[in-house]
């Protein structure tokens, strides 16, 4: 009983002690860290080339001897991650806001970059996050999305002898009326043209709505409020108007019909589809178009058993019969801005600034962006060569050059990810067959009153 | 000794206070604290008072999440239970290999909800794909599907609790009845079921309590598709906090209301079985 109790007594001491070790460990760890400016922290949203910003970060340590840390967030946790980040002891110092809504949300957590470089260098200012005088995030990348084809099927179609359109060329398809009869004449000959269907899955399962509920919804909402009178820029009049119309619901759906309909599976079975089945489908050659933006090339790339060359990739814009829609362009925009914490110390805040400036105006910098990032950087540091020569941004390059009126990026001002996610969960429920248009639209127009509303 | 124990009881008590402390209690008060303030991050927090409360029951997606949440946990409480003890009482008798099928049955137990979400979701969509439906297609088959993962999952947990008690009936008793010829459904109703009551309490407590809790199955089987319809509670404070902006507080609130409504039911329910056991 005695040598038990010794026994007893001797473990519950060693306890003790490994407590104790373990929070003295503890202090001496967070010592030796908690540095000043020589280290920064940039939270990336892209995970998509998380590897290279690792590399920059090496390269930027060896040349300056800042630490950069770079910690990546998980497709579509960027905020809450972020909200966990920050709250900590050695938060971000550089973060990303996706617009004036997500500058709302953060607007403690900015810093006015008005007196920066980074800004001056920024090609066009109108395209910053600004509120009064202040500065609070500057874009890092342009982007660009539509309806990206497979050429080499097209021409298959073109070349067909019983096709039952004049159309001969993507030339001549410029608008929807041109696409639906192009679209629905290949569908009937899918098999000879040796295709599931011409449009990838549309991907409804939740968390993969996003190419609907914000890239497509953008094109109605863009149409009604560049309708509205008196403002300077669709997102502008978007931000003010407390309630929406959908005027062009029918639009949307026209497009929206025709992608489900005409595609390599029944529409029933699209809740169970993601974006990586749907580019997979597309770089497999089984279907011939697939709605995306120039960021999918890398994922289109790096399907195994990819038979899309690389010179049959282009893209079209995604009509939607809209009258006069024959000049319309691509959606080009952002939602990708830089900002800097004013949490931490002021030292930090300009390390990160240096950083940011060094990746942008650099040789080496710029050479990362351009070649490894795949950027179409916004910034008048770059030269007309130093363009990512990937297929799907050189098409969004030559896009721009035409004379072509690009749709903006108005889903800036959508109210809230609720609002998009009420829009994708009706969307789904219209494919199932569980609701009606009629619905969708009610569903849309009350959603965005009630997010605002908030 | 015992002089020894109260004398060094705070002493040894400590560490484990400490990482209760830590990782429970400070937690709970900061989560109370929070459900009353306005807040992006938990360090900065305006104090509101109780308009998060007022927002949270207006959300007409929390009180659906709670209709769902109670018809699962009824059925998926009652089916686990009349399954797993109908299964436990099946491997208390001399069946060829029972201890073999006692690990097989307990295994689903072992892999974490995700995984087993995801793996039933391909399952259920395989099989409705034969029909031209998806897991998504109806609010019925996301419930039934998470009816039947948990099902699966906790059955085998339930059945070695209710093994455990079956195999503590005295001998003694179960022959005595039978020679006095009580028939078997007797022996079950009158002298196993009474005396296996403390396995009941413990798992209509875990059941419980699990269904209510759900979280993981639901994110991965479902994540409330079709429109919010299969969201459970956890869910739904969990796309409260995260994807609506400024309603981190009123999220708070929710698990709050939440914390109290599940130690309720489970009071209740604890109260009312322990009344029901006796001593042997």
């Amino acid at each position: 009983m005695k040598m038990r109790n010794k026994m007893l007594s001797l473990l519950l001491i060693a306890a003790l002690v490994f407590v104790a070790a373990c929070s003295n460990n503890g202090g001496t760890k967070g010592g030796s860290t908690s540095g000043g400016a020589e280290s920064i922290y940039f939270l990336n949203f892209k995970p998509e080339i998380a590897e290279v910003y690792e590399q920059i970060a090496k390269d930027y340590e060896a040349e300056t001897g800042v630490k950069v840390k770079v910690v990546t967030a998980a497709a579509g946790t960027y905020e809450t991650r972020l909200k966990s980040e920050i709250a900590k002891s050695e938060p971000p110092t550089i973060f990303q806001i996706n617009g004036p809504i997500g500058y709302n949300a953060w607007k403690d957590y900015t810093l006015d970059l008005k007196d920066t470089k980074l800004y001056s260098y920024l090609s066009d200012k109108s395209l910053a996050v600004t509120e009064g005088d202040g500065v609070y995030g500057i874009p890092y990348v342009v982007e660009g999305y539509g309806i990206i084809y497979n050429n080499a099927i097209m021409e298959k179609y073109f070349a067909l002898p019983n096709k039952a359109t004049n159309v001969s060329s993507m030339e001549e398809v410029n608008n929807f009326d041109t696409l639906k009869a192009v679209v629905e004449d290949m569908q009937a000959n899918a098999e000879t043209l040796g295709i599931k269907g011409v449009f990838a899955s549309t991907s409804l399962s939740a968390g993969e709505q996003w190419r609907w509920q914000t890239h497509l919804a953008n094109l109605p909402l863009f149409y009604e409020f560049n309708d509205a009178e008196g403002y300077e820029s669709t997102v502008l009049a978007g931000l003010d108007a407390n309630e929406i119309q959908f005027t062009y619901g029918n639009n949307f759906k026209n497009i929206f019909d025709l992608y489900i309909n005409n595609s390599t599976v029944k529409p029933t079975l699209l809740g169970s589809k993601s974006v990586a089945d749907s580019m997979a489908e597309f770089a497999l050659g089984q279907a011939a178009m697939v709605q995306n933006g120039n960021w999918a090339w890398n994922e289109i790339a790096n399907v195994g058993g990819n038979v899309v060359n690389q010179e049959d990739i282009k893209f079209l814009p995604i009509y939607t019969g809209v009258a006069g829609e024959e000049k319309q362009g691509l959606a080009i925009g952002t939602e990708n801005y830089l900002a800097i914490n004013n949490k931490v110390s002021e030292a930090k805040q300009q390390a990160s600034i240096a950083f940011l400036e060094w990746l942008f105006s650099s040789d080496k910098g710029k050479a990362y962006v351009t070649n490894d990032l795949g950027f179409i950087a916004p910034f008048n540091t770059f030269t007309e060569d130093e363009k990512p020569a990937d297929p799907l941004a050189a098409e969004v390059l030559n896009w721009m050059n035409k004379d072509t009126i690009a749709i903006a990026w108005t889903f800036a001002a959508f109210p809230s990810e609720d609002f998009k996610n009420d829009f994708g969960d009706a969307l789904l429920e219209y494919a199932q067959g569980t609701k009606t248009w009629d619905e969708v639209k009610t569903i849309v127009v009350e959603s965005w009153k009630k997010e605002k509303a908030k | 000794m015992q002089k020894m124990i109260k004398k060094y009881f705070a002493l040894f008590a400590l560490p484990t206070l400490l990482a209760f402390i830590v990782a429970f209690v400070v937690p709970f008060v900061l989560g109370i604290y929070l459900s009353f303030t306005e807040f992006t991050t938990v360090t900065d927090a305006k104090w509101i008072g109780l308009s998060n409360y007022v927002k949270a029951f207006q959300d007409q997606d929390f009180v659906n999440a709670l209709w769902f949440t109670a018809k699962f946990t009824i059925v998926s409480v009652i089916s686990i239970n009349v399954l797993a003890f109908l299964l436990a009482l099946l491997l208390t008798q001399k069946v060829l290999g029972r201890n073999v099928f006692r690990t097989v049955f307990f295994m689903p137990n072992l892999i974490g909800g995700i995984v087993l979400g995801y793996i039933w979701q391909l399952m259920i969509n395989g099989v409705l794909y034969q029909f031209e439906v998806t897991l998504t297609s109806s609010a019925k088959y996301g419930f039934w599907g998470l009816v039947i993962l948990m099902n699966w999952q906790l059955i085998g947990y339930m059945m070695v609790i209710y093994i455990a008690g079956i195999q503590n009936v005295p001998k003694e008793q179960l022959e005595a009845a039978k020679i006095d010829g009580a028939s078997n459904g007797i022996i079950l109703r009158k002298i196993i079921l009474p005396l296996v009551m403390p396995s009941i309490t413990i798992c209509l407590f875990l059941t419980i309590s699990n269904s209510f809790k759900l979280f993981d199955q639901n994110l991965a089987l479902t994540a409330g598709a079709p429109s919010k319809q299969t969201a459970m509670l956890a869910l739904d404070i969990f796309n409260t906090f995260y994807s609506k902006a400024g309603f981190e507080g009123g999220g708070q609130a929710k698990a709050v209301m939440f914390f109290v409504m599940v130690a309720l039911i489970v009071v209740v329910q604890l109260g009312i079985t322990r009344r029901r056991e006796i001593e042997s």
